[in-house]
């Protein structure tokens, strides 16, 4: 019985495969670059506000500290976005007649709360707690990026569960001393791990503990 | 059909040499060919089958939908959300943590002290005050579900009359019109009706409307009456007092007919105070013990030590013959079964062998009123009155004889003397003895208006309906068992058009505007000395959630001679044919719970039935008439008749068949309404509790019952470790030999840096009350999924609690095993999942990761405990806006295709330790409350950390009654459970309790 295929054959089979391989990797390579864009992760994409708010200014120009507005973060699970009124405490005297305070004037004369877009959003079956990160030395900026240098908020980081778990697995290359947490221009210093690892005895933080899957899923 | 009751099997079973130890059903203990399929598969035939109708359409759409949403899962863009914050945050307030208000739940008008949890203005935990008397930081089943009854979507929103939809002002010149034509006659047309009302402002609101109208009445009836207790207290000391036990001084206690456990407005801090003397310890061994009388087995009946099962007409021999014991002068019947004679006899010996002061008795609200004036002497001659039984001056308002005062209100009407009739808070067109026949009467009243939360039998009927605001949406205030006032406060704003019972009153004074909150307070403050500084007072009392010193005092009593003419010549107990019992369902109570999803789908008490009434048979009365769990039988008491599934009950007493009220509602809502039986119907005037002259006689149909009896079963093992107390203090009991060291394929954890949590489960304690699993449903978000569900095995509640039954069916003894997860140190769940969804937690919980799981319920199938559940459907409902404000937002609500189980409340657990951490300290032991263990009445669970020797939960487990479930599989559970101990009377050991 005769050869039922030419023998070039051989040479499509192994091109089917090597192409077949290769191009299985160009799709994953496709979906991995999709997922981690920013269209995906919404990282580094600023999101329109109703008032146009200015972290830059607020924080880098004037000097307020985070606490200011965000008055539960060292306290609660949630930062806390500040009330109308907290806005109107110095609104009610500077810049009473700006266009872009309009929506401000509005919410608190007819008592309507503003609505903002979230920026850094993680999904429900997380929970995070902001203060437990801030009483254990993790500085504003680690998460939300250079939150002092953006007139209008984006998300600094991707927030996906690897970024988390980067710190979560060595948080000694990220934590600060307690003084620097809310220090929006702060620069980890040339011997952070060194640093890190003496505040992570210091602030007795578990390290197994941090890679629990209820410490941050129930 | 093979049938699920087998009596030949079950006597065969017993007349083999080996003793058929604990079971759970009778079908276990005949080994009938469908338990033995229950037992064999992990899931119930069916569970894990596509068995719910869809049609092609449908079927079709769902897998175009699957498939396509398939390829997009892992690339999803959240979808944007919007943060609103205050314009004004309240002080005090945190976005993102909970706040608690000192309140109460009301339970047939009495009060129990609770904590509120609320979340940014939601309600949606209750848990009780440490603080107050009636509940010492516990709750029960009704106080946990009454979160769900405030955002129930079937509450009624707005006022209507006929149909039409008013408004407040409408109603309020209707009754301005109406109130105007009784001026002239001083309101002689007039009639309130309302259910007990123990609230001093309400109480001080009707008499103000009765001094404006001289002439009206007001009526008081709610269908689980304490008529019995009230007109006892009167025959024996001629005047209403309140009577309540103090379990600390009682070591003998009988109870004749009486659930003190589960019934009653002490029920909560009875239980704790009953339990607190249950518990076995090295350094504690004083247990009380408890002899129970009773017609069928009952929470109480079942922690007894010696139970007597017998009819309810009996019980009234019992006490004379144990009043005759004590030497009082009364005769005893001759028709007393010569075995309850025997157990008369042997119990009084005991009662008075304790000590002067120590012993005491008590009987249940459906006995007679002679029954509770015995009851009464007989405490007078043990000298428990003023030791353990304690008197003070009724709770109520206005204490009065119900069933006598709803019979006034009926014949008033039929007689054209009710123009106007203004009922709140009760529905008795439901309710009301089916001899009255109220709902055909109440059309005689030219105006009727009703105050009530749903649009129910007695609304549609009513010329006006009023919506109720809930009690977590108004200001009121009511008194707890002992007279200890609770301001009711309000968490939210009503959700609907809803008025208050005070509102309404103030209306009918003519005060259309006054609000709740004014009312309560303007009360307060009249009835406060007026040198005092009030705005304290009052801002005290709402935040310790009481008013201080309210509590009644206690006063002294005198017997009456003769005892206000209880007959000396004991009544023949003896009638023909059955004896009908009824008694309030467990759940859902007299049905006003009826339209509540948590509390229909608790599996009750002893049968484990979901979503239905039954009718309780006793075995040996079912094996006469052939019947069978599940078969209808025609319930005919005199010649009323009502079709009942029949439900074969050990322990229950030949020839009485028991009922249960609040189910066969018309008209509660699209959850209670049309299921089960209506046994009001059976219910008449002179006879709301118990009276022969029931026939009953199969009509050959089955009925299908959802009962969880069977599920989960973890056959035949030593599961309950059960001993008396001199087992115990002669040094029988010895300690498990230590779980570690043994050899285990898997890695082993060391927990030497941080906690390791744990939980002691004390079964001497356990009720099996339920309040546990209503806790934990309320806390962790747990879906209801309804009975069809139910039915094959896919109820979602995280814990169980499994009754066990000993002994031969006429009179078993009966013992409950809560049993959550066990959190396995050597976990068989965790090393079988592909996806790595149930993992190990540095602190020996075994985290379950909802967003990886993919179903495989591999997991599920390799627990010994069977306390895994899945979501086979999409149980949570994501749809109804009201339900989503009652769900805890820091626990994830779980969807389609996802297992799930108990974690230890692991959200608590986080929040506690994160404190902790913050404030730079170990978490204190005691800090961490799981919500079972919060609720418990009786403290039987014990959560801590067991790497802390001194912490109460490594104390227990150091106990050497302490044991594991199914130790011999190596899983080392972090659940451990403390022996059940009983307190038999050693010379009582050859009288039969049976009868």
């Amino acid at each position: 019985m005769g050869q039922i295929f030419h023998r070039s054959a051989n040479s499509i089979a192994l091109l089917s495969i090597v192409g077949g391989g290769l191009l299985l990797a160009v799709i994953a390579v496709v979906w991995w670059l999709i997922v981690w864009s920013p269209y995906m992760t919404q990282q580094n994409v600023v999101i329109p506000q109703p008032v146009p708010f200015s972290h830059q200014h607020h924080v880098e120009g004037l000097g307020l500290d985070c606490r200011y507005c965000h008055t539960s973060v060292e306290d609660a699970s949630f930062a806390g976005v500040p009330p109308t009124k907290t806005c109107m405490t110095c609104h009610s005297q500077v810049w009473t007649n700006a266009a872009i305070l309009a929506p401000i004037r509005d919410s608190f004369a007819n008592n309507t709360p503003i609505q903002w877009t979230r920026i850094n959003d993680l999904p429900d079956y997380v929970y995070f707690d902001h203060s437990i990160h801030i009483s254990k030395g993790v500085g504003c900026t680690t998460c939300h990026g250079p939150i002092g240098k953006m007139p209008i908020t984006w998300k600094g980081e991707s927030l996906k569960m690897s970024w988390c778990l980067n710190c979560h697995r060595h948080p000694e290359k990220y934590l600060r001393p307690a003084d620097q947490v809310f220090n929006a221009d702060y620069q980890p210093p040339a011997n952070q791990t060194t640093l890190g690892e003496q505040l992570v005895k210091q602030n007795d933080i578990n390290l197994s503990l941090l890679t629990s899957c209820s410490t941050c899923h129930r | 059909m093979e049938k699920s009751f087998n009596p030949d099997a079950i006597r065969q079973r017993f007349h083999q040499a080996d003793d058929p130890g604990q079971w759970r059903s009778l079908e276990e203990l005949a080994k009938t060919a469908s338990f033995q399929d229950w037992l064999k598969y992990e899931f119930p035939a069916g569970a894990d089958q596509w068995v719910d109708s869809v049609t092609r359409r449908g079927f079709l759409k769902l897998m175009a939908a699957s498939l396509g949403l398939a390829g997009l899962t892992a690339c999803v863009r959240y979808p944007e959300e919007k943060i609103v914050p205050y314009v004004d945050q309240p002080n005090g307030m945190t976005p993102g943590k909970p706040q608690f208000y000192a309140s109460a739940s009301l339970h047939d008008g009495f009060a129990n002290g609770v904590l509120v949890e609320s979340h940014e203005g939601r309600p949606t935990k209750i848990e009780g005050n440490p603080d107050h008397p009636a509940s010492m930081g516990a709750t029960d089943v009704f106080a946990q579900a009454s979160v769900l009854d405030l955002y129930d979507p079937d509450r009624a929103q707005v006022i209507t009359s006929g149909n039409q939809i008013k408004t407040w002002k409408a109603f309020a010149s209707e009754m301005a019109h109406a109130l105007n034509a009784q001026n002239g006659k001083q309101g002689a047309g007039l009639r309130i009706l309302t259910g007990t009302i123990t609230s001093p402002t309400m109480g001080d609101q009707i008499g103000q409307l009765l001094s404006a109208y001289p002439r009206a009445t007001w009526h008081q009836y709610q269908p689980i009456t304490r008529d019995n207790i009230l007109h006892g207290a009167q025959l024996a000391y001629s005047r209403a007092v309140a009577t309540r036990v103090d379990f600390s001084k009682a070591d003998i206690i009988l109870a004749l007919d009486a659930d003190f456990l589960s019934e009653g407005p002490d029920r909560v801090r009875y239980a704790r105070d009953f339990a607190a003397r249950r518990k076995v310890r090295e350094d504690q061994t004083d247990m009380n013990r408890l002899y129970v009388a009773e017609p069928s087995p009952t929470l109480t009946g079942t922690m007894a030590d010696h139970r007597l099962s017998i009819s309810a007409a009996h019980i009234d021999g019992m006490a004379r013959a144990v009043a005759a014991e004590l030497g009082l002068a009364i005769d005893v019947p001759t028709d007393l079964p010569a075995n309850a004679a025997r157990w008369a006899k042997s119990v009084a010996a005991d009662l008075k062998k304790a000590n002067s002061g120590r012993a005491v008795v008590m009987a249940g609200r459906g006995q007679p009123a002679e029954v509770h004036a015995l009851v009464h002497a007989i405490n007078q001659a043990l000298d428990a009155v003023g030791n353990c039984a304690i008197y003070t001056e009724p709770v109520e308002a206005a204490p009065a004889l119900q069933s006598k005062s709803l019979q006034e209100l009926v014949s008033a009407i039929k007689n054209g003397q009710v123009e106007v009739l203004v009922m709140l808070g009760v529905n008795p067109a439901y309710t009301a003895p089916a001899d009255l026949n109220f709902s055909d009467v109440l059309a005689n009243v030219p105006f009727k208006v009703y105050q009530g939360l749903y649009l129910d039998e007695t609304a549609v009927l009513a010329d006006w309906h009023v919506p109720a605001t809930h009690p977590l949406e108004t200001w009121s205030d009511a008194r707890a068992f002992d007279g200890t006032v609770t301001i009711v406060q309000p968490l939210i704003e009503p959700l609907y058009s809803g008025k208050s019972e005070h509102e309404l009153l103030a209306l009918m004074l003519g005060q259309a505007d006054a609000t709740s909150h004014d009312i309560v307070k303007g009360y307060w403050q009249a009835n406060t000395a007026a040198d005092s500084d009030f705005e304290a007072f009052w801002r005290l009392s709402l935040h310790d959630g009481m008013v201080a010193h309210s509590a009644l005092p206690q006063v002294d009593v005198t017997l009456q001679d003769e005892l206000g003419g209880v007959s000396k010549a004991a009544p023949s107990a003896s009638g023909q044919d059955l004896e009908i019992v009824f008694r309030p369902d467990p759940t859902i109570w007299d049905g006003g719970s009826s339209n509540n999803g948590w509390l229909q789908e608790l599996p009750k008490p002893l049968t484990k039935v979901t979503w239905d009434n039954v009718a309780w048979v006793a075995p040996a009365t079912a094996s006469q008439m052939g019947l069978d769990n599940g078969e209808l039988i025609e319930l005919d008491y005199h010649g009323r008749k009502v079709q009942a599934p029949v439900w074969v009950m050990p322990g229950q007493a030949t020839g009485t068949v028991t009922v249960f009220l609040g189910y066969g509602r018309q008209l509660s809502g699209r959850v209670g309404q049309g299921i089960g039986y209506n046994a009001y119907q059976l219910r008449t005037l002179d006879h709301p509790w118990f009276d022969s002259g029931l026939k009953i006689r199969s009509t050959g149909d089955q009925y299908t019952l959802a009962t969880t009896q069977n599920h989960h079963t973890m056959e035949g093992r030593d599961l309950v470790r059960v001993e008396d107390l001199t087992a115990f203090t002669s040094g029988k009991i010895q300690p498990e030999e230590p779980q570690t060291g043994k050899p285990s394929l898997y890695n082993q954890f060391s927990y030497e840096n941080g906690y390791a949590w744990g939980m002691s489960i004390d079964l001497s304690a356990c009720t099996g009350c339920n309040a546990c699993i209503a806790a934990c449903v309320a806390e962790n978000n747990i879906p209801v999924v309804g009975k069809e569900q139910v039915n094959i095995g896919r109820e979602m509640q995280w814990l169980r609690v499994d009754d066990y039954f000993a002994g031969s069916p006429e009179n078993p003894e009966i013992y409950h095993q809560a049993v959550p997860c066990m959190q396995c140190e050597n976990a068989p769940c965790e090393v079988v999942c592909p996806v790595g969804a149930t993992l190990h937690s540095d602190e020996g919980l075994n985290d379950m990761v909802y967003n990886r799981c993919i179903g495989t319920r591999y997991c599920s199938n390799n627990c010994p405990y069977k306390v895994r559940r899945f979501n086979f459907l999409q149980f949570a409902d994501e749809t109804t806006e009201s339900l989503k404000m009652v769900r805890n937002p820091d626990v994830t609500v779980r969807s389609r295709g996802v297992m799930e189980k108990c974690n230890y409340c692991v959200q608590r657990i986080t929040h506690s330790r994160i404190r902790a951490e913050e404030e730079g300290r170990e978490v204190i032991d005691g800090e961490i409350q799981t919500a079972c263990q919060q609720a418990c009445p009786t403290q039987a669970i014990t959560f801590g950390n067991i790497n802390d020797d001194q912490s109460r939960v490594a104390g227990l487990k150091q106990q050497k009654h302490n044991y594991t479930l199914l130790a011999e599989l190596n899983t080392r559970p972090r659940t451990t459970y403390l022996y059940k101990f009983r307190n038999a009377n050693p010379e009582m050991a050859n009288v039969d309790g049976a009868a």
